[in-house]
């Protein structure tokens, strides 16, 4: 027998971690400040001392901003087919699967038809923790989908988007879904019912580059990093570091590439009150 | 005349490049530029094959340091062209080049990425990399052919669109965003060519058409294999996977369906012989701007839409 001997224990991945300290209490990543849970959620996931947004859930998304939390889901069983064969570290169809079983969904976009302040619409909600709420086929057959649905009911749109741009797994297919959606909306010019693009953080690449910025309305949550490159990409690329606070909402608003800022608490208010400004459910 | 340069100067561009790289810090942007000089002097010192190339050939092909580039297509193909400049807005970005010109006699809206060949070039081209006053340009004259019915051929050949703090306060997401919805509502025949590097968003920016012809060693993806690599293996060591795994060669595009047609080059790639290579495309665009002159301008962009609304759909319901 040896005096000391070295426990085998598995190595713990972060995930495991997660799940161990999650508990009543969360940290806020503004201000630091230790958070009650149940604060939290009754303040739509900002933190009540500093305002911070935290990132929300696509379902969360959908509740928050319907009537009642009420809406029916389309296109739910819709799956990208994996059209490269795309293999990494681990096949991509492997990550789809992973990504569909932690998040309930068929892939980053969840797409639901409700009412906000009694009247019809359509809100598309990215899924930011299905593989980095990126977008491929699927994705881009969804919004397209959504915008053919407003176009025949005469409806207005909102997306809120959360991506961290095209997905790489797909190549070119995902590039295509740009130019898919982006005509989408074109075809939705043409029946005028507004489409509201919602920027959270983070909102960057082929996403940016394409429907996010594409709204009647843009409008961002506080604090969010929205823009094409990201900022390391910047960063490698003039090798010099950035000045506090390029690329969020603020920074957006000041350059003119965003209409309004408006807190997560207000969000539907504004939404309800610009539509029916702009005559979106006149005639209907 | 054209700007293609003989071999051995080539060669020794290529290596006072690298070396000059070599003495400034390491940063990972460096290495990637310095691992692309590389490869470059790489294609150039291997001797021309027709042979079967893998994907990553492919890349190399497509940024080989000689390829034609936007204006030596210009040059060769076209007759009369008049550079038009700047976006009304804010400047002229000459990452992009654009004028009017003639196509066989034809008048026509010449549009493309344009890199240099010489440090000084590369630096004035900003690498062939547009800001977002370039997609702007782009667009404000393909509204201004559109308006006096003059069809549209794009070029296109770019790593990406730029990375850079300035292309940022200005909107290149925007920019970019904005050609994607304006481009197919233009009542004209729009022919897309790809040529070289079809580096994503940068590239797709004006890579949206009525028909999309692309060069038997271009490339096109949406994002490059060095970066596919360092993010998703974690190293820069499986670029030569990513590249396969992307399927970004034209053969790939056009089993996909995002490619309508692929165009030859001579043997050994299109810098062996850039009037040839030019000589080979001509044919293609002739076809293709004759084909799509027939069709009404309802039916164009009424087509243009059905082409947009079926694209890339690899989804399945179950």
């Amino acid at each position: 027998m040896t005096w000391f001997k070295k426990e085998k224990k598995a190595l713990e991945t972060p995930q495991e971690k997660r799940v161990q300290t999650e508990g009543l209490w969360s940290k806020c990543e503004g201000c630091k400040v230790i958070l009650w849970k149940k604060d939290l959620d009754a303040n739509f996931q900002c933190c009540p001392k500093c305002g911070f947004h935290f990132k929300i859930g696509s379902r969360a998304r959908l509740e928050m901003l319907f009537d009642e939390g009420e809406y029916t889901e389309h296109d739910a069983r819709l799956f990208s087919t994996d059209p490269l064969g795309f293999k990494d570290t681990k096949p991509y169809s492997e990550r789809l699967k992973k990504a569909e079983k932690q998040t309930g969904l068929s892939d980053a976009l969840l797409t639901g038809e409700g009412r906000v302040g009694g009247k019809p619409l359509i809100v598309c909600a990215m899924e930011f923790s299905f593989i980095g709420g990126s977008m491929g086929a699927a994705v881009g057959e969804k919004i397209t989908r959504a915008i053919d649905r407003c176009i025949a009911q005469k409806l207005p749109l909102v997306i809120v988007s959360c991506s961290g741009g095209a997905r790489m797994m797909e190549g070119a297919i995902s590039l295509m879904q740009m130019a898919k959606i982006s005509a989408g909306l074109a075809r939705l010019d043409e029946i005028r019912k507004p489409f509201i693009s919602v920027l959270a953080d983070p909102t960057t690449g082929g996403v940016t580059a394409s429907y996010a910025m594409l709204g009647d309305l843009n409008i961002a949550e506080p604090g969010a990093l929205i823009g094409f490159a990201g900022p390391r990409v910047i960063e490698q690329t003039i090798r010099q570091k950035l000045p506090e606070g390029f690329q969020r909402s603020e920074f957006l608003l000041a350059h003119g590439m965003i209409d309004a800022i408006v807190p997560r608490k207000e969000l539907k208010g504004f939404i309800a009150r610009s539509m029916n400004l702009l005559g979106a459910w006149e005639n209907h | 005349m054209p700007d293609v340069h003989s071999q051995n100067a080539v060669i020794r561009e290529l290596e006072r490049q690298i070396a000059e790289l070599e003495k400034s810090a390491e940063t990972d942007a460096s290495r990637e530029e310095l691992d692309r000089l590389r490869a470059q002097l790489e294609a150039v010192q291997k001797p021309s094959s027709g042979g079967p190339k893998d994907a990553w050939d492919r890349v190399l092909l497509a940024r080989h340091p000689q390829r034609p580039y936007t204006l030596d297509y210009i040059h060769f193909l076209f007759t009369d062209f008049t550079e038009l400049h700047g976006d009304r807005r804010f400047g002229d970005d000459p990452s992009i080049v654009c004028g009017l010109a003639r196509f066989e006699g034809r008048p026509v809206m010449v549009i493309g990425q344009q890199k240099g060949r010489d440090t000084k070039q590369k630096l004035f081209r900003n690498f062939g990399m547009p800001k977002p006053e370039g997609y702007r340009k782009a667009l404000r004259v393909m509204q201004l052919a559109a308006k006096f019915r003059v069809p549209i051929i794009t070029m296109i050949d770019t790593p990406g669109a730029y990375p850079g703090i300035g292309a940022e306060e200005r909107g290149q997401a925007e920019a970019i965003a904005y050609n994607l919805k304006e481009i197919p509502k233009l009542p004209v025949p729009i022919l897309v060519i790809i040529h070289g590097e079809g580096g994503s968003g940068g590239a797709l920016a004006i890579a949206i058409g009525d028909r999309v012809l692309m060069s038997e060693n271009a490339v096109y993806s949406v994002i490059s294999p060095e970066s596919c690599s360092s993010i998703l293996w974690r190293d820069w060591d499986h670029k030569q996977d990513a590249a396969r795994g992307l399927k970004l060669t034209a053969q790939d595009l056009l089993g996909l369906g995002i490619v309508d047609a692929l165009v030859p080059e001579p043997p050994g790639g299109a810098h062996d012989d850039p009037a040839y290579a030019a000589e080979l495309l001509r044919p293609h665009i002739a076809t293709s701007l004759k084909e799509l002159s027939t069709l009404s301008e309802g039916d164009l962009i009424r087509r243009r839409h059905e082409k947009l609304r079926s694209l890339a759909t690899y989804v399945v319901e179950r």
